[in-house]
C-alpha cells in the first residue's frame, strides 16, 4: 500500500464520523436556533437607546404596615426565593449572606418621631458610584438608565458593594443549584435590582414590585419613563414633593421617594 | 568606606530546610483554605452582604502597604544618598517584591471569581482606582526587579540612582492608590476623606520598616553576621519617626471627621463605644502598635538592646494588623448613614437597626488564607537570601560607618 492509498482510507473513515457528527449537531441545535431567532427577532434586535430613562416614585405614605408584597414579588420574579441555605449554615448568618434585591425599611425621625416605611433597592443613579469603582466595567449603566452587573466579567471583588451608598448589592455566597433563565445567577458574582430588565427587553409595562404593590391596592410604587413628561410617573413627580435618598451625594437617582 | 561584600544566607542546611518546611506547611494550609472557600462559596467565611471585605483583606492590604514601605531603606540609600543604607538596599528590594506578591496572592484568592483573573488583567475601567492599582502593583514589581538588577549587575550600576528614584516615586503612588481605595468611597462615613492616602503612606513607612528590621535581625542572627550600633540605632530612630508620623495622621483623621456634626457618632464609635473596634483601636493600634514601641525605641536602656528593638518591631506589626482590622472591618461594621437625622426601626437587610453594628467574626479559612500569604512572603525572602547575594557580609560599624572606619 502506498502512502497515498493509506491516507485516502483514513480520510474516508474520518469523513463518515464527521458527517454523522454534523448531522447530530444540526438536529440538536436547529430547533434551538429557530426558537432563539423567533425570540430575539423583534424588540431585542434593536439596541437599547437613551430615548427613555426608567425610574420610580415610591410614596411612603401609601406603604402599608405589615405588607411586603413587593419583596415577595421581586424574590419570585428574579428567582431569589430559589436560594437555598447551605447545609450546616447558621440561619442568622445566612440571613446576612443571602441575596436580597429589595427590602423594607422603617425609619423614625429623631426630633419629630415621624415614622415612615419604604422599600429600598438599587436607586439606579445617573452617576452611579458602583460603576465608577468597578475595575473591569462589569458594573455598568445601560442607555435607558438601568444600572446592572455584567455577570460575564464580574470578578467578585465586591468594590461596588463598598461604594454603593444604598447597600443595594448582594454577593452570591453559595453554589447556585436552581435559577431562572431570566435571572441567571452564579456563585462569586455581585447582583442587585435591575428594574426587571427582562421585562423591559420584552416590552412589558411595569416591574414585579410595582405590579404587586398595585395588586395589593396600595399603589405606592409607580414605575415609568423619567424622560416622558406625559408619563404618569413624571406627572406624579411634578405634583408631589419628592426627594432622593442621600441627595447630598448628587447622584441623580432614578428612584425617588415621597413621604419620607 | 570598605567595599560591600554580599554573600548568600549561610544557614545550616537543617535549619534552612526546617524553616522552609514550616513556611511551606503554613502556605499549604492557606492554599487548602482557598480551595475550600472557592469550592463552597463565601458562605463558609464570616463575610456577608454587610461586611463584604473581611480578614483576607486585612492581611492583603497590610502586606501590600508594607511592601512599598520595605523599599524605603533602598530609597534612602540610592535616592537620598545616605550611603550607610546602601548595603541594605538589596534585601529591601527583595522584601518589597515578596511582600507585594504575598499580599496580591491573598487579595486575588479571595475574589468571588478568582478564575477570572485574566478578565481583570485585560478589561479595564479607568475611572476605577482599583483598575489603576492593578497597574501600580504589577508596575511596582517590574520596577523593583529592575532596581535589584541595577544593584546586582555591574553593567546596571550607573542606572541605580535613576531607577531607584523612579521606584521611590512609584511606591508613593502605590500607597496613595491603596489608601484612595478607601478614601474615594463617598458612601461610607469612615472612609470618604483624602487623608486616607497620606495615612496609608505613613503606615507603609512604619510597617515596612518594622518588617524589614525583623527579617534583617533574624537573618543576621542565624548565620552570625554582625549588625553594628550605628546601623541598628539609625534604623531604630527612623522607625520611631515613622510611628510618630502615623500617629500624626490618625490625629488629623479624627480632627477632620470631628469638624462635621454628622461624624460625631462615627468618632465616638471608634474612640468610645465601638466594642471590639474601640478595643483594637486603643489597645492594638495605639498602645501595642505605637506607644509601647515608641517607649521602647527611645528608652535610654531598652532602646540600646537589639532584643527590645526587635520586640518593638513585632509590636508595630501587630499594631499594623490591628489598624487594618479597625479601618477595613470597622469602617464597614459602622452602619451607613442613609437617613441622617432618623433612626432605623426595622430593616429586612441589616441596615443598622437602632444604630446596631454589622456583625462579623473572622472564620478559620479566612485567617489561614491570610497567614498563608505571610508564609509565602517569608518563603520567597528565605529562598531569595539563600540562593542569591542579597545580604551584606557585615553591618558592623567599622564596615559601614566611615567615621568609625576612619577612627580605627
Amino acid at each position: 500500500m502506498t502512502m497515498n492509498e493509506r491516507k485516502e482510507q483514513v480520510d474516508a473513515g474520518r469523513r463518515k464520523v464527521l458527517g454523522a457528527a454534523v448531522g447530530v449537531a444540526s438536529v440538536t441545535a436547529a430547533p434551538g436556533v429557530v426558537l432563539h431567532t423567533l425570540a430575539v427577532a423583534e424588540p431585542r434586535s434593536k439596541p437599547v437607546t437613551d430615548s427613555v430613562r426608567w425610574g420610580m416614585l415610591i410614596d411612603s405614605s401609601k406603604c402599608a404596615e405589615g405588607c411586603d408584597a413587593c419583596v415577595t414579588a421581586c424574590n419570585k420574579e428574579n428567582g431569589l426565593d430559589l436560594q437555598a441555605r447551605p447545609e450546616g449554615e447558621d440561619a442568622a448568618k445566612w440571613d446576612r449572606q443571602v441575596a436580597k434585591w429589595i427590602r423594607m425599611v422603617k425609619v423614625q425621625d429623631n426630633l419629630t418621631g415621624y415614622v415612615s416605611r419604604l422599600p429600598m433597592m438599587c436607586q439606579h443613579c445617573e452617576l452611579p458610584p458602583c460603576v465608577d469603582v468597578c475595575p473591569t466595567g462589569a458594573s455598568f449603566k445601560r442607555a435607558d438608565g438601568i444600572v446592572l452587573v455584567d455577570r460575564h466579567i464580574c470578578i467578585g471583588c465586591r468594590y461596588c458593594m463598598m461604594a454603593c451608598p444604598y447597600k443595594a448589592r448582594s454577593f452570591i455566597h453559595e453554589v447556585v443549584k436552581v435559577k431562572l433563565t431570566r435571572a441567571p445567577r452564579g456563585k462569586g458574582c455581585v447582583e442587585s435590582c435591575n428594574l426587571c430588565v427582562h421585562r423591559r427587553d420584552n416590552g412589558e409595562a411595569s416591574t414585579a414590585c410595582a405590579d404587586a404593590c398595585a395588586a395589593e391596592g396600595q399603589g405606592a410604587i409607580l414605575f415609568g419613563d423619567l424622560k416622558d413628561p406625559d408619563s404618569p410617573l413624571m406627572k406624579a413627580l411634578a405634583a408631589l414633593p419628592s426627594r432622593e435618598i442621600r441627595g447630598d451625594l448628587d447622584l441623580n437617582t432614578g428612584v425617588r421617594y415621597t413621604g419620607v | 568606606m570598605k567595599r560591600i561584600v554580599y554573600r548568600e544566607w549561610r544557614l545550616a542546611p537543617q535549619r534552612y530546610w526546617g524553616l522552609l518546611v514550616i513556611l511551606a506547611a503554613i502556605a499549604g494550609l492557606g492554599g487548602l483554605a482557598f480551595a475550600y472557600m472557592e469550592h463552597e462559596g463565601h458562605w463558609v467565611t464570616g463575610m456577608s452582604n454587610q461586611v463584604v471585605w473581611g480578614t483576607p483583606h486585612v492581611f492583603a492590604v497590610f502586606l501590600i502597604v508594607s511592601a512599598s514601605g520595605a523599599l524605603n531603606v533602598a530609597s534612602i540609600g540610592s535616592v537620598f544618598g545616605k550611603y550607610l543604607y546602601k548595603p541594605l538596599a538589596r534585601l529591601s528590594g527583595l522584601l518589597a517584591v515578596a511582600l507585594l506578591a504575598g499580599g496580591l496572592m491573598v487579595l486575588v484568592l479571595d475574589l468571588g471569581r478568582p478564575d477570572r483573573l485574566v478578565v481583570a488583567m485585560t478589561i479595564y475601567n479607568f475611572r476605577s482606582i482599583f483598575a489603576w492599582n492593578i497597574f501600580l502593583y504589577t508596575g511596582f514589581m517590574a520596577i523593583v526587579i529592575a532596581y535589584l538588577w541595577t544593584m546586582a549587575e555591574r553593567k546596571g550600576n550607573p542606572y541605580t540612582k535613576p531607577v531607584g528614584f523612579f521606584a521611590f516615586f512609584w511606591r508613593l503612588m502605590l500607597t496613595t492608590g491603596t489608601g484612595s481605595i478607601f478614601g474615594f468611597l463617598v458612601a461610607r462615613q469612615a472612609y470618604d476623606t483624602a487623608v486616607m492616602a497620606p495615612l496609608f503612606v505613613a503606615m507603609s513607612f512604619a510597617f515596612g520598616l518594622a518588617i524589614f528590621m525583623l527579617v534583617l535581625m533574624f537573618a543576621f542572627a542565624q548565620d552570625d553576621r554582625p549588625i553594628g550600633e550605628s546601623m541598628l540605632f539609625r534604623l531604630r530612630n527612623l522607625l520611631g519617626t515613622f510611628i510618630g508620623a502615623v500617629l500624626f495622621f490618625v490625629l488629623v483623621y479624627f480632627l477632620t471627621k470631628l469638624y462635621g456634626a454628622k461624624n460625631y457618632d462615627l468618632v465616638s464609635f471608634y474612640l468610645v463605644d465601638g466594642g471590639i473596634y474601640t478595643a483594637l483601636f486603643w489597645i492594638g493600634w495605639i498602645l501595642i502598635g505605637s506607644l509601647f514601641p515608641l517607649g521602647i525605641l527611645f528608652h535610654p536602656e531598652l532602646g540600646r538592646s537589639s532584643t527590645w528593638i526587635a520586640s518593638a518591631c513585632g509590636m508595630v506589626v501587630l499594631g499594623g494588623l490591628s489598624s487594618m482590622y479597625v479601618i477595613i472591618i470597622g469602617g464597614q461594621a459602622y452602619p451607613m448613614q442613609m437617613f441622617p437625622g432618623k433612626t432605623i426601626l426595622e430593616s429586612g437587610f441589616h441596615d443598622g437597626v437602632g444604630g446596631a453594628l454589622a456583625a462579623y467574626a473572622p472564620s478559620v479559612p479566612e485567617v489561614l488564607l491570610g497567614a498563608g500569604g505571610v508564609a509565602v512572603v517569608l518563603l520567597i525572602t528565605a529562598v531569595g537570601m539563600r540562593v542569591l547575594q542579597f545580604l551584606p557580609e557585615s553591618l558592623a560599624d567599622r564596615d559601614v560607618d566611615p567615621h568609625v572606619a576612619a577612627k580605627a
